[in-house]
């Protein structure tokens, strides 16, 4: 086709018409290079080959411990000292005594519903450590462990579960849909996943404040990992240069689901090269690991590049209190995760080496925390439930003429009905 | 501008007008209360919005605009010049992907900066529907409080175009108003858009702004310049009457203000019309006020009649005024129906649908 360029003679036309091959390829691995690559380097290729990425190695876990707790290379060593060690291991021991405890309580039919984390301590405390007070935390539902560093107070932990008065979330939600402004921890959502796309949001409005020195670390799950709005937010925090890290815990299943039936490509870690966020796969349950990625990731994140961690991990108890796994998985196969691979007793061997704890230490430990965890839990569950007016607060920053109404018309049904209802569960008006 | 009055035009300019490009009504323009500012100039719907966020972006630094194709202006051209103004960090486009809009909406309200979030269809924004209802709605209440989103407004346009057919021309409000804590709003103009869209850029609570895009260029009068905001959650009385009540919101009011004008002249039938604006939570008593004077009542809205948000009205109405009514509660809306391409000018409740509809009322 004949360009007429005006004023510019011929020459133009003819370097336009007559453009030798090298020079349009030159233009297309350019503009593909620049424009749609994010400047990695386009190449040609004359080879029919279709990419199987079955065929292609994992990436790899880094780890610092082996199976038995024992550094491999001791240049990795973290270096925690003994006061941030102990403090390591007491979360992650009282982490799971609370979880047997709430367990129980739910079989015996006091709290309503619970989930636990065992198998997980390691990568809660580990990625919690690591991060400071400051960053903000979005999370799923199994990453108590996190709360729990933060300094989340044990009662809180049990008044939740009981939504009583004391909650300060209110009682509005199901048990461990903890949350808490103080500790920079966004109060658990049920929906799975539609924490990722606002984690990135928050990480974006701090990126804009001068001086910026907070992260956003969001965690979710491999089964979370399949929704939509993981894929919405890695995409958006990799384009806008968010200072976020995706924290997954890969523990293996989603209730019944086992991760082969959850993806086909090499877990989670291997989606986040595709989305242009830096990647790393840690051993979860080697908590110097988790320490040491989680604590780059930071390091990264800051200078406002999206970091996407892979734990992997496994999930040693149930999935939830409505959940039996025996149903879909062999007793045997929990058995030997927990003895092969337990991310508390990898870390006690570290503490025993150096001299940190003790066996006679261990059992005060345990004793006492049972009694600190049995007595906050005792007190959750002697307190009232707040006053059912606290039902219709909150829809909106002021409570609208409707519901204003609507709660006249409830006042006016218990005074004629109210022996039918838990009245006496709640506080009083005063 | 409006091509509707094909009367004046001969037969066959009458005919070929009637095909295509002719609106549906008459945009009324409204004059703007002495109290929002006495120097105005005269923008159409889109430059007021442009204007409101320009204003919204001015006195608040952490306000933020996103959302597809933003940047250069917007395909809608809403927030034109923005970019070059505000800087590419608060004007941005995102990638292609309502749910991270709107996800990524609440976060930044959450960590306590003003989201502005542009949904470009509000056909689309069913990706959005999880994050809105589940999250944004329900932040505050499932947090005690600890936790809330309330500077996110997320914008998206609205209603019938003429050619839109099923995905450029739907009104979702229904689909949100019965999700409790999120508030929903609609202008019938430019100046209800510019003082209606600042309140809820301001107003501490999510809310979702649906723009009329046909509208847009359209709709012009005289808007006054400075900052102003019209309260969420009351209706406005914009044609006095007695004997009938309608309501109505969007582009719909002027299709019942014409049709309210049609029943004065030819029957003799005084009707008030009333803008909704604000759909959730929406102003019962001043709509109680209207029925306990005239005893009847009419909604419409482009929307399908089933489960319309005017199924709310009319309930709530028949239990207020039941004993102020003279005839039952009527509804002129679309049909249920997707909405089609050719056939759009049967879809709509028309004026003449409307005016039949008044007819009807008051012969009860």
């Amino acid at each position: 086709m004949l360009h007429i360029a005006k004023g510019r003679g011929l020459a133009r036309i003819f370097s336009r018409r007559f453009a030798t091959a090298q020079d349009r390829d030159d233009f297309r691995l350019q503009e593909y290079s620049q424009k749609y690559l994010g400047y990695r380097k386009a190449a040609f290729t004359e080879k029919l080959e279709l990419i199987d990425s079955s065929k292609m190695a994992a990436v790899p876990i880094y780890r610092v411990t082996d199976g038995l707790g024992n550094f491999i290379d001791e240049s990795q060593d973290p270096n925690f000292g003994k006061e941030k060690s102990v403090r390591i291991y007491e979360t992650m021991t009282q982490l799971n005594i609370m979880d047997r405890i709430l367990y129980d309580s739910q079989r015996q039919g006091r709290i309503s519903f619970y989930m636990t984390n065992f198998g997980e301590e390691g990568n809660h405390v580990g990625s919690a450590a690591a991060l400071e007070s400051q960053d903000l935390v979005y999370g799923q539902y199994r990453e108590v462990g996190v709360l729990m560093w933060r300094g989340f107070p044990l009662e809180q932990f049990m008044h939740q579960c009981y939504g009583n008065s004391m909650d300060i979330g209110k009682g509005k939600q199901m048990p461990v849909h903890y949350g808490s402004k103080e500790h920079n921890f966004v109060t658990i959502s049920s929906p799975l996943t539609t924490q990722l796309p606002q984690a990135v949001g928050s990480a974006y409005a701090f990126k804009r404040q001068p001086n910026n020195d907070r992260v956003v670390c969001v965690y979710f799950g491999d089964g979370a990992a399949s929704e939509g709005d993981a894929h919405a937010a890695f995409n958006f925090a990799a384009t806008l240069d968010c200072p976020i890290i995706f924290f997954c815990r890969n523990n293996g299943y989603a209730i019944s689901t086992p991760t082969s039936e959850q993806y086909a490509g090499d877990g989670i870690a291997g989606k986040g090269p595709g989305y242009g966020l830096h990647t790393i796969r840690v051993d979860g349950n080697d908590l110097f690991a988790v320490y040491n990625a989680t604590r780059e990731a930071r390091r990264v994140a800051l200078t406002n590049k999206a970091v996407i961690i892979e734990a992997m991990t496994y999930r040693l108890g149930h999935h939830s209190t409505s959940d039996d796994s025996t149903a879909y998985r062999s007793a045997e196969e929990v058995q030997t995760w927990g003895d092969k691979d337990h991310p508390i007793e990898r870390f006690k061997s570290y503490l025993l080496r150096k001299g940190w704890w003790s066996d006679e230490r261990e059992k005060e430990w345990q004793k006492e925390v049972r009694t600190k965890v049995l007595k906050a839990f005792g007190d959750a569950e002697k307190t009232k439930l707040a006053h059912y007016h606290e039902l219709f607060e909150g829809v909106y920053d002021e409570l609208p003429i409707i519901l204003k109404k609507q709660r006249a018309e409830l006042d006016e049904h218990l005074a004629e009905y109210g022996d039918r209802y838990p009245i006496d569960r709640c506080l009083k008006k005063d | 501008m409006a091509l509707r009055n094909i009367a004046l035009l001969g037969g066959r300019t009458r005919g070929v007008l009637a095909k295509r490009g002719a609106a549906h009504f008459n945009f009324q323009p409204t004059e703007a209360p002495k109290e929002y500012g006495e120097e105005r100039t005269k923008m159409n719907l889109c430059q007021a919005v442009n204007n409101a966020m320009d204003i919204a972006m001015a006195t608040d630094p952490s306000a933020i605009l996103f959302g597809e194709d933003v940047a250069f202006g917007g395909v809608f051209r809403c927030s034109l010049g923005l970019k070059d103004k505000y800087g590419s960090d608060r004007v941005f486009n995102t990638p292609l992907c309502e749910q991270g809009i709107a996800g990524f909406g609440i976060g930044v309200a959450v960590a306590g900066s003003t989201a502005i979030a542009e949904i470009q269809f509000g056909d689309y924004i069913f990706p959005a529907y999880d994050q809105l209802v589940n999250e944004a709605a329900k932040y505050r209440y499932r947090s005690g409080g600890l936790f809330e989103c309330g500077k996110l407004t997320v914008r998206a346009t609205w209603g019938a175009v003429g050619h839109g057919a099923l995905y450029h021309s739907q009104s979702p409000e229904a689909n949100f108003t019965h999700t409790p804590g999120i508030k929903v709003v609609v202008p019938r103009g430019p100046t209800q858009a510019k003082g209606l869209l600042l309140s809820c850029i301001r107003d501490d609570n999510p809310a979702i702004f649906f723009e009329p895009k046909i509208l847009y260029r359209l709709a012009a009068e005289e808007v006054p310049t400075g900052d102003f905001m019209i309260p969420l959650s009351k209706a406005e009385t914009v044609r006095s009457g007695k004997d009938v009540t309608i309501v109505s919101w969007g582009t719909q009011v002027h299709v019942c203000l014409e049709a309210a004008q049609l029943a004065q002249e030819k029957l003799g039938v005084s009707v008030e019309v009333i803008d909704l604006q604000t759909i959730q939570p929406w102003d019962e008593e001043h709509i109680v006020q209207s029925v306990k004077k005239t005893g009847r009542l009419i909604v419409s809205h482009e929307a399908p009649k089933t489960s319309g948000f005017g199924a709310e009205i009319a309930a709530a109405i028949q239990e207020r005024c039941f004993l102020h009514l003279e005839s039952p509660v009527a509804r002129s809306c679309g049909w249920d129906t997707p909405f089609p391409h050719v056939y759009e000018p049967f879809y709509l409740p028309t004026v003449w649908r409307v005016f039949d509809s008044i007819k009807k009322t008051v012969n009860f």
